[in-house]
């Protein structure tokens, strides 16, 4: 019940932050001095044309009367059209949206797989080398520029050992569209070929974005473990002589993970803004390229979808973490 | 000041920190020196393309990129950009950051919320996003880019200092100095901001990796200082459609970015190791 | 030898920031069968140490054995192969009972999950089998006995409605009752020895006498030994067959509990004794402080706050002496002994 109470509280708070983006994003995209119509009529329009374009698009009329219509029109699941490609941006959006997805999800499995037994290790061999190994990786994942490690990558497993295909999702046709997510339909479909290739183009994307996101979790981990191995209860299971297996992976990995859980969640967030420029630097087709080119076209609309669209991610994210955070550790119920 | 000697003491016997200290100095003396140890000074602006794209050897200690530039000589003055950057951006943040934390602590009213609201409504979207879209609305130049940088970072002091400011609003030595009669004013100068100077030190000194890094990208999405400021993040984008041959083109830089932040890193986990223990705080994300 | 625990010359060294502490000097003790004994020591004294040092989980990197053995049921524990240990021992032939049940179980996990987990391995059930590989492999039939023999204890400290408690957190019970499903985890394993940590310190003094009564009552029924450590006198004399005093890492004086408070022989005893406060008004501490352990004092380390004290007692730890049959000293001059002081 109190969950319930939780998870309404904060949606609560949903609508006003959401709000307050949709604020933020529309006096950015509104007060420039570059003319985004002009930009899309083109160097031959007229200013009769020009302007002509501008009544059409809506962008004559006073400023809170077009937000006032754009917000109206979100209510109902228009986010307006892309000065660019001419299409609705919701349905840009949506059709990007997997491919970005997967990647996300693929780089946060990785870390997270690896990234949670390397920080317990860690925690158990401290100062041992494989500790202090991992202290160097856990320092230079946060200190790497993403989009560097990426060309770096390239460089090495691309261009110069040629393991991996240097950009893109796929080369060649894709796989049935059932989810839209390759690596699930590919495997549905028992096309193994595909399978493997879809691997091989997500491998240095997924690795890029999963570098940090490791880095930190190795870093959390190791903090909750050593944090935990002083406790109590970890004491009295080591004195009635219980195996150290279930003590560490079961007991003391539990408690270490009430806080990695929050990490794990806005670590989602933090992918999802880091997709943005390493999909830049992959031609991943993914909604981070589509958010980067709308930017540099000026596509103002557009921009302002995917920021809707990413703040409202990192909020509903954010709220997941918190239940999750309930759940995980059931002392916590928090009545804020 | 005998707080701050005891804390350089301490920060001195962990390792780790030196180490960051040295590579922040290094980056200082870089950016201040460059006229000094750069070996081609003038190749910010002059182009020798009968030298382009030479290996790293001679007279080009790190190699030319694609005007026949000196990378070594380019990487020194982008220390410059680099600190001007990280500098000017995280103070403003702070600037800025900081007396609203103070106020919205202090308050507990309409006005508290609202402040934390719009913070929180800058923490939404992803930092790199914000700022990608305000230096696009800007332009791409200098400034804009520490404006972007700093309308994004500043609700991250903000919070920090709104969190410790209710936490101490809560201690016995607050609420005994208000009783005795001390004014708001004196009792933040004097009592509260000794207190949360610990932890904006601590900030700052993470912000500053974490802000040269989102410089960096948005230099390299062509978004930072023009041509032929030799800022990082565009050298690296540059180099691109040279690789893999001209790789020192691309490494150069990176590595300087990657040594710089990891300097700020090291010395904010050593700064946060020193004083946190004082303050007994929680472990904090970022 | 008959004893079921005999502890001979035990020396423990701790690393510290200020140097090398010497946290047990040459301590034996004996614990019988079915027997009762208490360890009585003002804080700091290291009955915890020794307690640990029995159940062997010392701190690895601060810890260090200088001597000593620790013998059960004949063999010594120190110098057996651990894995053995860890499996056939602790937790079945030794069982433990912490001094503060809020922190010694898991806040995730409920109750039953980490009871249950410990039977798996520790039930009298439980296969003996291959020490290096833990068995995961909870067989239903066995489990179902173990659960049944898991709700009879539970009802025999005295838990209502043991099945619904099963399910419950740590948290949602009171500090009393989390006590007594320790005593009930520290009873399942059909233990020959538990070793308690001062098991009811951490609770509220009107809960104490409850809990004691209900261990005695329940270890005598099942003919286990207990090693428990105190610093209240009151607890001890509630509780023990035998009374053993520590001070500053050495055993002064071993006697039944009646003769202990009847006719202690050891000076330091006598102290402590007098020093519980009587309701006169009048608070007779013993002057003087713990002596460090970094550098203590040389001989018998309570010779510098003794009022008896000679210089031999400085110059060498006294041999123990029997007064009697099962009573033991380790001084110079006991008092109203034969060779000693008089009171």
């Amino acid at each position: 019940m109190r969950l319930l109470a939780l998870a309404l509280h904060r949606l609560l708070w949903f609508v006003p932050t959401l709000l307050g983006l949709l604020v933020v994003t529309f006096v950015i995209s509104r007060v420039i001095p570059a003319d985004p119509v002009a930009l899309v009529a083109g160097e031959t329009a007229t200013p009769a044309q020009v302007e002509e374009l501008r009544r059409q698009l809506g962008y004559d009329r006073a400023l809170p009367v077009q937000f006032g219509e754009y917000a109206w029109r979100l209510v109902r699941g228009d986010m307006g059209t892309s000065i660019f490609t001419r299409r609705p941006i919701v349905e840009d959006l949506a059709h990007r949206l997997p491919a970005t997805i997967e990647l996300t999800v693929v780089a946060m499995v990785v870390s997270v797989l690896v990234g949670i037994p390397l920080g317990v290790f860690s925690a158990l061999w401290r100062n041992s080398v494989l500790d202090h190994a991992l202290r160097v990786v856990t320092v230079s994942g946060l200190a790497i520029a993403s989009f560097w490690l990426g060309i770096m990558l390239q460089l090495l497993f691309a261009m110069r050992l040629g393991w991996t295909p240097l950009n893109g999702r796929l080369q060649g046709f894709p796989p049935s569209p059932i989810t839209g997510f390759y690596l699930v339909d590919a495997a549905l479909t028992a096309d193994w070929r595909t399978l493997g290739a879809a691997l091989t183009h997500l491998a240095l994307p997924a690795a890029t974005l999963a570098f940090p996101a490791l880095a930190t979790l190795v870093r959390f981990t190791r903090a909750g473990v050593l944090d935990v191995m002083q406790s109590n209860f970890v004491l009295y299971q080591r004195a009635m002589g219980l195996p150290r297996t279930l003590i560490v992976w079961k007991y003391m990995l539990r408690s270490a993970l009430t806080s990695t859980v929050t990490q794990i969640g806005l670590l989602f967030g933090i992918l999802l803004a880091g997709a943005v420029v390493t999909e830049a630097v992959f031609d991943w087709p993914g909604i981070g390229t589509y958010a980067v080119n709308s930017i540099l076209r000026s596509d103002y609309n557009a921009v302002m979808g995917f920021t809707v669209w990413a703040g409202a991610v990192f909020i509903v994210v954010n709220l997941l973490v918190d239940v999750a955070q309930t759940l995980v550790d059931p002392r916590e119920r928090p009545s804020n | 000041m005998s707080a701050a000697w005891f804390v350089v003491r301490r920060l001195t016997r962990d390792r780790s920190a030196l180490l960051g200290l040295l590579l922040i100095a290094a980056l200082v003396l870089a950016a201040l020196l460059a006229p000094v140890l750069a070996t081609h000074p003038d190749d910010v602006f002059e182009l020798h393309p009968a030298e382009r794209l030479r290996p790293p050897g001679g007279p080009h200690w790190l190699g030319t990129d694609r005007m026949g530039a000196d990378v070594y000589s380019r990487l020194l003055f982008g220390a410059r950009i680099t600190i001007l950057i990280g500098v000017i951006a995280v103070g403003a943040s702070l600037l800025v950051g900081v007396p609203i934390g103070l106020v919205a602590g202090y308050h507990h009213g309409w006005l508290s919320d609202a402040l934390m609201r719009v913070s929180d409504v800058f923490l939404a979207v992803p930092q790199v996003v914000l700022a990608i879209a305000i230096a696009q609305t800007l332009g791409p130049s200098l400034p804009n880019v520490i404006l972007a940088l700093s309308a994004t970072y500043w609700p991250w002091f903000a919070r920090v200092v709104y969190a410790e400011t209710r936490s101490l609003q809560k201690e016995v030595f607050v609420e005994s100095t208000a009783a005795l009669g001390a004014s708001p004013w004196r009792l933040t100068v004097l009592h509260v901001l000794p207190n949360i100077a610990s932890p904006i030190i601590v900030r700052a000194s993470i912000g500053m990796g974490f802000t040269i890094l989102t410089a960096a990208a948005l230099g390299f999405l062509g978004l930072g200082p023009p041509p032929p400021t030799p800022e990082w993040g565009r050298t690296i984008a540059e180099s691109r459609e040279f690789l893999p041959d001209a790789w020192w083109y691309a490494a150069a830089p990176g590595v300087a970015i990657f040594l710089t932040v990891m300097g700020f890193n090291l010395l904010g986990d050593g700064l946060r190791d020193v004083l946190d223990p004082r303050l007994r705080r929680g472990r904090g994300a970022r | 030898m008959t004893e079921l625990l005999s502890v001979r010359g035990l020396s423990v060294d701790f690393v510290t920031d200020g140097g090398v502490a010497q946290v047990l000097d040459g301590i034996s003790l004996d614990v019988g069968r079915g027997e009762v004994v208490g360890l009585v020591g003002e804080s700091g004294c290291g009955k915890t140490t020794l307690a640990r040092a029995i159940l062997g989980i010392l701190p690895a990197g601060a810890a260090r054995l200088r001597g000593g053995e620790v013998r059960f049921r004949g063999a010594d524990l120190l110098r057996a192969d651990p894995v053995a240990v860890n499996d056939r021992v602790r937790g079945r032939a030794i069982t433990f009972i912490p001094q503060d049940p809020s922190t010694s179980f898991s806040p995730v996990f409920p109750v039953e999950t980490q009871i249950m987990d410990l039977m798996r391995w520790k039930s009298p059930r439980a296969p003996g089998g291959n020490a290096r590989a833990p068995r995961w492999r909870y067989p239903r039939e066995r489990y179902r006995t173990d659960r049944e023999a898991v709700l009879e204890t539970l009802r025999a400290v005295q838990i209502p409605e043991p099945a619904r408690a099963l399910r419950r957190l740590p948290h949602e019970f009171s500090g009393g009752q989390r006590q007594r499903l320790m005593i009930a985890m520290a009873l399942l394993p059909d233990p020959d020895l538990i070793v308690a940590d001062e098991p009811t310190t951490a609770l509220d003094v009107t809960i104490q006498a409850q809990i004691l009564r209900l261990l005695r009552e329940l270890v005598k029924e099942r003919g286990v030994s207990v090693l428990f450590t105190t610093h209240d006198l009151g607890t001890a004399h509630e509780l023990c067959d035998r009374i053993v005093v520590m001070y500053a890492g050495q055993a002064m004086e071993a006697a039944p509990a009646d003769v202990f408070f009847a006719r202690p022989a050891h000076p330091y005893t006598r102290r402590l004794l007098a020093s519980v406060p009587t309701g006169t008004g009048e608070i007779r501490d013993i002057p003087g402080e713990v002596p460090s352990l970094v550098a203590p004092p040389p001989g018998c380390r309570f010779h510098p706050r003794c009022d008896y004290a000679t210089p031999e007692c400085r110059a060498g730890r006294p041999a123990p002496r029997a007064l009697a049959p099962d009573h033991e000293v380790r001084c110079h001059h006991p008092v109203d002994a034969p060779g000693g002081v008089d009171a």
